[in-house]
C-alpha cells in the first residue's frame, strides 16, 4: 500500500486526438509499460507525452493545473465516465492503483455542444464563466460591507451553502448528462446564495438571469436522470436542482 | 543615492496609512472612464484588484493563462486567512498581528507595509462575508477561528480545508459581475510575454492567445502584475503545474528590480515524494498542526509500524525543542527540524525522508469531549475514537481524503507521513508603498511582490496579503500615479503622436511583439533532443539540493555554474514540437522554463551574497550552537533589490530596513 510499494502495470491507451475545433478527430492507440500504481492518472499522461516527444511526435494536449482536485481544470472522459471509474475524485486525483495490469483505457474529451474541443482532450468551458457573469454573485462593491459578525448565520445553513459552494466548475456534470444539461453547476451557485441571508435581495432576479444565460449557451434540458450527481467529483447533490426549480417557480410567479 | 525610494509616509506607524489614504490624489469619475488598467492574473490579488478598480470606474482588462479566472492557483489554498478581529477575545489586535508578522518574517520586512496589512485585515473578512463566502461558523451563528503557526491567538478564518477556493470564488464572482456589466474585458487562456515600456514607463503588454497562438498587443495606463509566486523553479513544489515566473521575469528584464529572490518558503507538512514520476507535491495544510503531533521514533531505523511504537519510544521533537510553541512553530523552524531528524537517520517510511503527523492523541481528546457532551457514561476506547474521528472529519475531511487518495493509506488509522516541500516565495518584484515597481506605471500585487513577509511568511497570511493588496491598497495607491497620467493626457491632448492617440500603434509595441514572436520561433527551431520537461527537472534538482532548505557557499557557487551550463544546453538542445499558431502547451512551458533557468541563477546569487541565516534562508555557515538561524543585523538588515544588466549580470541595490516600532531581537519560539 502507498509508501512507494507500487507495483507496475502494462496498459493500452486509446486517446482522442483532434487538431482543433474544426478538424475531425480520431482515436490513437498507445502501449505503456512499467506504469507505477503510485502514479496519478495525469502522471501516466506525462510519461506518455515524454515518450511521444522522444519519438518526435507531438504531445497530447490536456487541461490541468492544481493536480489537487480543486481548480477544476482537468477534464478527461475515461472509459465512458467523466473523471474515470472512481467516485468523488477528479482526473488528477485518480491514481493508477484504480486500474489493473493489461487494462485498455479509453480517454476522450468532455463532449457537449456547449464545450467545443480546443485540441485533443482540452475543451472550451467559458460558457460557465458567462453564466456566472449573468448573476452568480451578490452585488456588493468593495468597501460597503458591515462587520462580518453582524450577520448571524446558523451553522447548518452555512454548512449547506458551503456544500454547494464546493463546486469546482469542472463540467463533469455536463459531460455525464445525455442531454448536456448544466443544471447541477448552475443550481449549486443558485443554492449557495439562496441559502445565505446576504443573497436574499437578488434571489429572484438571480435565478431567472442565470437560467436564461444557461439556456442561451446551448446546454440541454434536465430530465432528472441523476447522472450528474453520480459523476460529480465534489458530491454536489441533486437537492440543489430541486431547490433551483423551486426558486425558479417562485421567481416566475411573483 | 539609493535608486530605491520606498515612499513610506511620515508619521506614527498607526496613522501612516489612514493619513496617507485620505490625502492621496484622487481621479475624478469622468477621467476614470478614460483610464485603462491591465491586470495580469486572476488569483486573489488580481481578481480583487480588477473587480474593485472596475467598480470605481476604470476600464479594466484581465488576463490569465487558465481557461477561467476561477482556476488561478489561489484556489488551492487550504488552511485559512488571518485577520485581527479579536472575535475570540484572546488578546488579538492590529499591533499583535503586525508584531507577529514582523517577527515571523525574521525582521526582514518593512514595518510600514506590514502595519497597513494588519490594519486592513479586518475589512477583508467583512467584504468576503458580504459577498456570500461561506466561512466556517459556530453553532451560535458567529464566525469560527483556528490557530496557525507562529502565533498564540486564534485569528485564522477558514472554510473547511478550502479557504482559498471560497475566497477566490468570492473575488471571482465580484469580477464576473463587472465582466457582465461590461466594465472588465476578460482574456482567459492568454499568457503575458512582455511588458511594453516607452521611455521607461509601462504602457502595455504583449500577450499570446494560447488557443490560437496569436500574438496580441494591449495598451494600458497602468499594468498590474498579480501573477503569483515562482516556487516551481524547484520543479517539485506545492504550486499548480502552470505557476511560473514569466510575467515577473520579463518585467525584471525591462527594469523592475527583483527583491530578495532567495527567500523561499519550504512548508513542513507535505506528502513525501513517492517516485521519479512525481510531478508535483501536495500540501497538507498547516491547520493540521492544530491537532496533529509531529514525531519520529527515538531509535534509528526503527521499522516497526507507527502504531506499534509505544509512547515513550517516540520523539515529539518540536514539543521537545520548542516548548512554548510546540507543534505550532513557524514553517521555516518546523521544516529544518524535520530535515535535521531525517538527516540524522530517524526518518520514517520507505525513503526514510519523512516524519509522522499523528492525530490519535487529539482524536481521543475530541472523542472524550463528545462523549461527555452526549452524556455517554464510561465510553469504550473504540467509542471514543469513533466520536473523535467524526470531529476530525468535520475539521479536515477533505485533506484526509486527499491524503488517502494519493498515498493509499488511511490517516484516520495510521499517522500521516510528511516531509517539507517548496511552497511559497517571499521574494518577488520590489515595490514601494504604493505597490509600484521600479518601472513607472507597473505594479506588483500578491505573491508576485516581495513586500510583506520578510524572510518567512506566517501561515494564512498570503491570502490576507493578496486580498489586502487588491481590495484595499491598490484602489487608493494607483490614484497617486494615474492622477499624473490625467495631467499628462490633458497636456498632450493636441499632440498627434501622443501615446493616447497611438496606443498599440506606437512602434514600441511592434518592436516588443516582434521580439516575442522571434523568441517563440527560436524555441521551435532549435529542434534539439531533450524535452522541456527534462530541463525543468534538472533545474529543480540543482535548486533543491543547493539552494533549498540549507545552503552553503560551495554549493551555491557550484549551482551557479551548473545553471549557466544548463542554460546553454537548453538553448542548443531543447526539443519543442508543434507550431506557434495553435494550442501548444509544450511551447508555453518552454518559455516558462527558459525564464526559470535565469531566475534560478539569480536566486543562488542572492543566497550566496546573503552571509547570514534568516527565516527561510538558512546558510549552514551561520547558525547557533543549537542549529538555529543566526541573523546578522549589522550587515544584512536590508532588502536586496537586484537590477538586471544583461545575461548573468546583476547590480545589487539595497533598501535599508528601519525598525522604529518593534525592537529587533533574536527570534525565539522556545
Ligand atoms: C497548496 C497551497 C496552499 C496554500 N494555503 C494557504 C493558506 O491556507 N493560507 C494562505 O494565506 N496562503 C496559502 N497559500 C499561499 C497562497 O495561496 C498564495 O500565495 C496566493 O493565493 C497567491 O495569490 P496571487 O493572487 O498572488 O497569485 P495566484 O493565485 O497564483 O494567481 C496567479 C495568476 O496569474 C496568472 N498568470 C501568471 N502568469 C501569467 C502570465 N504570464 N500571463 C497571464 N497570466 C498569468 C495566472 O493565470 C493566475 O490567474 C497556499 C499555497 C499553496 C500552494
Ligand atoms: S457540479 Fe460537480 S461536476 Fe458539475 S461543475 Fe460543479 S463540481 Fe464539476
Ligand atoms: S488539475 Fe486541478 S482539479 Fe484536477
Amino acid at each position: 500500500m502507498g509508501s512507494g510499494h507500487g507495483t507496475e502495470l502494462n496498459l493500452t491507451l486509446k486517446v482522442w486526438r483532434q487538431k482543433n475545433s474544426k478538424a475531425a478527430g480520431s482515436f490513437e492507440t498507445h502501449q505503456l509499460t512499467g506504469i507505477s500504481t503510485d502514479m496519478s492518472f495525469l502522471e501516466m499522461f506525462d510519461v506518455l507525452n515524454e515518450k511521444l516527444i522522444s519519438e518526435g511526435k507531438e504531445a497530447i494536449a490536456f487541461d490541468h493545473d492544481c493536480r489537487e482536485g480543486i481548480c477544476g481544470m482537468c477534464s478527461m472522459y475515461i472509459n465512458g465516465r467523466p473523471h474515470g471509474p472512481k467516485q468523488g475524485v477528479t482526473t488528477c486525483q485518480l491514481h493508477m492503483r484504480s486500474f489493473k495490469n493489461g487494462d485498455t483505457i479509453v480517454v476522450e474529451p468532455w463532449r457537449s455542444a456547449a464545450f467545443p474541443v480546443i485540441k485533443d482532450l482540452a475543451v472550451d468551458r467559458s460558457a460557465f464563466d458567462r453564466i456566472i457573469a449573468s448573476g452568480g454573485y451578490i452585488s456588493v462593491n468593495t468597501g460597503n460591507a458591515q462587520d462580518a459578525n453582524n450577520i448571524l448565520i446558523p451553522k447548518t445553513d452555512a454548512d449547506e451553502a458551503f456544500g454547494a459552494a464546493a463546486c469546482i466548475g469542472c463540467g463533469a456534470c455536463v459531460a455525464a448528462c445525455k442531454n448536456s444539461s448544466a443544471m447541477l453547476f448552475v443550481s449549486a451557485k443558485v443554492s449557495q446564495l439562496a441559502l445565505l441571508p446576504q443573497g436574499q435581495v437578488e434571489r429572484k432576479e438571480r435565478v431567472l438571469k442565470m437560467v436564461e444565460a444557461m439556456d442561451a449557451e446551448g446546454f440541454g434540458n434536465c430530465t432528472n436522470t441523476g447522472a450528474c450527481e453520480a459523476e460529480c467529483p465534489k458530491g454536489i447533490s441533486l437537492e440543489n436542482i430541486a431547490r433551483m426549480n423551486r426558486e425558479l417557480t417562485a421567481a416566475s410567479f411573483k | 543615492m539609493s535608486k530605491l525610494d520606498s515612499k513610506i509616509p511620515e508619521g506614527p506607524i498607526d496613522q501612516k496609512w489612514t493619513k496617507y489614504r485620505s490625502t492621496v490624489p484622487l481621479v475624478n469619475p469622468a477621467n476614470k472612464r478614460s483610464l485603462e488598467v491591465l491586470v495580469v492574473g486572476s488569483g486573489l490579488a488580481g481578481a480583487s484588484a480588477a473587480a474593485t478598480l472596475a467598480e470605481m470606474g476604470y476600464k479594466v482588462k484581465v488576463f490569465c493563462f487558465q481557461d477561467s479566472p476561477r482556476r488561478a492557483h489561489s484556489i488551492a489554498a487550504q488552511g485559512g486567512v488571518n485577520a485581527a478581529k479579536n472575535y475570540q477575545n484572546d488578546g488579538d489586535s492590529t499591533y499583535r498581528l503586525f508584531y507577529d508578522t514582523i517577527k515571523g518574517g525574521d525582521y526582514r520586512a518593512r514595518e510600514g507595509n506590514v502595519h497597513r496589512l494588519a490594519e486592513v485585515s479586518s475589512n477583508i473578512i467583512d467584504q468576503c462575508v458580504a459577498q456570500g463566502v461561506p466561512l466556517a461558523r459556530e453553532y451560535g451563528g458567529l464566525l469560527s477561528n483556528r490557530s496557525f503557526g507562529g502565533t498564540q491567538v486564534q485569528r485564522t478564518f477558514y472554510a473547511a480545508g478550502q479557504t482559498g477556493q471560497q475566497l477566490l470564488l468570492g473575488a471571482y464572482s465580484a469580477l464576473q459581475r463587472q465582466v457582465g456589466s461590461g466594465n472588465v474585458t476578460l482574456c482567459s487562456r492568454h499568457e503575458m510575454l512582455d511588458v511594453v515600456t516607452i521611455d521607461g514607463v509601462a504602457r502595455g503588454i504583449i500577450a499570446r492567445n494560447l488557443v490560437t497562438g496569436e500574438m496580441e498587443k494591449h495598451f494600458g495606463h497602468a499594468v498590474l502584475l498579480c501573477t503569483g509566486g515562482y516556487g516551481n523553479v524547484f520543479y517539485l513544489s506545492t504550486n499548480a503545474m502552470g505557476s511560473n515566473v514569466t510575467a515577473a521575469w520579463k518585467a525584471h528584464k525591462k527594469g523592475a528590480f527583483f527583491g530578495n529572490p532567495c527567500y523561499t518558503q519550504i512548508h513542513p507538512t507535505c506528502i513525501p515524494v513517492s517516485g521519479d514520476h512525481q510531478s508535483k507535491l501536495t500540501l497538507m495544510s498547516e491547520s493540521l498542526r492544530n491537532d496533529g503531533r509531529i514525531w519520529v521514533p527515538k531509535k534509528k531505523d526503527d521499522n516497526r509500524k507507527p502504531t506499534d511504537i509505544p509512547e515513550e519510544e517516540r520523539d515529539y521533537y518540536l514539543e521537545r525543542r520548542y516548548p512554548a510553541f510546540g507543534n505550532l512553530v513557524p514553517r521555516d523552524v518546523a521544516s529544518r527540524a524535520a530535515k535535521e531528524r531525517c538527516d540524522a537517520g530517524y526518518g520514517v517510511g520507505n525513503s526514510k525522508m519523512a516524519v509522522y503527523l499523528d492525530f490519535a492523541f487529539n482524536t481521543a481528546r475530541y472523542g472524550r469531549t463528545e462523549a461527555t457532551k452526549r452524556n455517554i457514561q464510561n465510553p469504550s476506547q473504540e467509542e471514543i475514537m469513533r466520536l473523535g474521528k467524526e470531529v476530525v472529519k468535520e475539521k479536515y475531511g477533505n485533506l484526509f481524503d486527499m491524503y488517502q487518495q494519493i498515498t493509499g493509506e488511511n490517516p484516520y488509522e495510521v499517522p500521516m507521513r510528511i516531509y517539507p516541500a517548496v511552497h511559497y516565495t517571499m521574494g518577488g518584484l520590489w515595490v514601494d508603498y504604493n505597490l509600484m515597481t521600479t518601472v513607472k506605471g507597473l505594479y506588483a500585487l500578491g505573491e508576485a511582490n516581495f513586500s510583506d513577509h520578510g524572510a518567512n511568511r506566517l501561515g494564512a497570511s498570503a491570502l490576507m496579503q493578496g486580498l489586502a493588496d487588491g481590495y484595499f491598497v491598490i484602489p487608493y495607491t494607483i490614484g497617486v500615479y494615474l492622477s499624473t497620467e490625467v495631467t499628462r493626457m490633458s497636456a498632450e491632448k493636441d499632440k498627434t503622436d501622443s501615446i493616447d492617440k497611438l496606443k498599440t500603434k506606437h512602434p514600441a509595441f511592434d518592436a516588443a511583439l516582434k521580439e516575442q514572436t522571434d523568441l517563440i520561433n527560436k524555441f521551435l527551431n532549435i529542434k534539439g533532443t531533450k524535452s522541456v520537461e527534462s530541463f525543468h527537472k534538472r533545474l529543480g534538482l540543482i535548486m533543491w539540493n543547493k539552494c533549498g532548505m540549507a545552503r552553503n557557499k560551495q554549493g551555491l557557487t557550484e549551482a551557479i555554474a551548473e545553471i549557466q551550463a544548463l542554460r546553454k544546453e537548453f538553448w542548443s538542445d531543447v526539443r519543442v514540437l508543434g507550431s506557434a499558431d495553435e494550442f501548444n502547451p509544450d511551447l508555453e512551458k518552454a518559455g516558462r522554463v527558459a525564464d526559470f533557468i535565469e531566475l534560478g541563477e539569480l536566486m543562488c546569487k542572492d543566497a550566496l551574497h546573503r552571509e547570514e541565516s534568516c527565516g527561510g534562508h538558512f546558510r549552514e555557515e551561520h547558525q547557533t550552537e543549537e542549529g538555529e538561524a543566526k541573523r546578522d543585523d549589522v550587515n544584512f538588515a536590508y532588502v536586496a533589490a537586484w537590477e538586471y544588466k544583461g545575461v548573468s549580470d546583476w547590480e545589487l541595490n539595497k533598501e535599508e530596513l528601519k525598525y522604529e516600532n518593534i525592537k529587533i531581537a533574536q527570534r525565539s519560539y522556545k
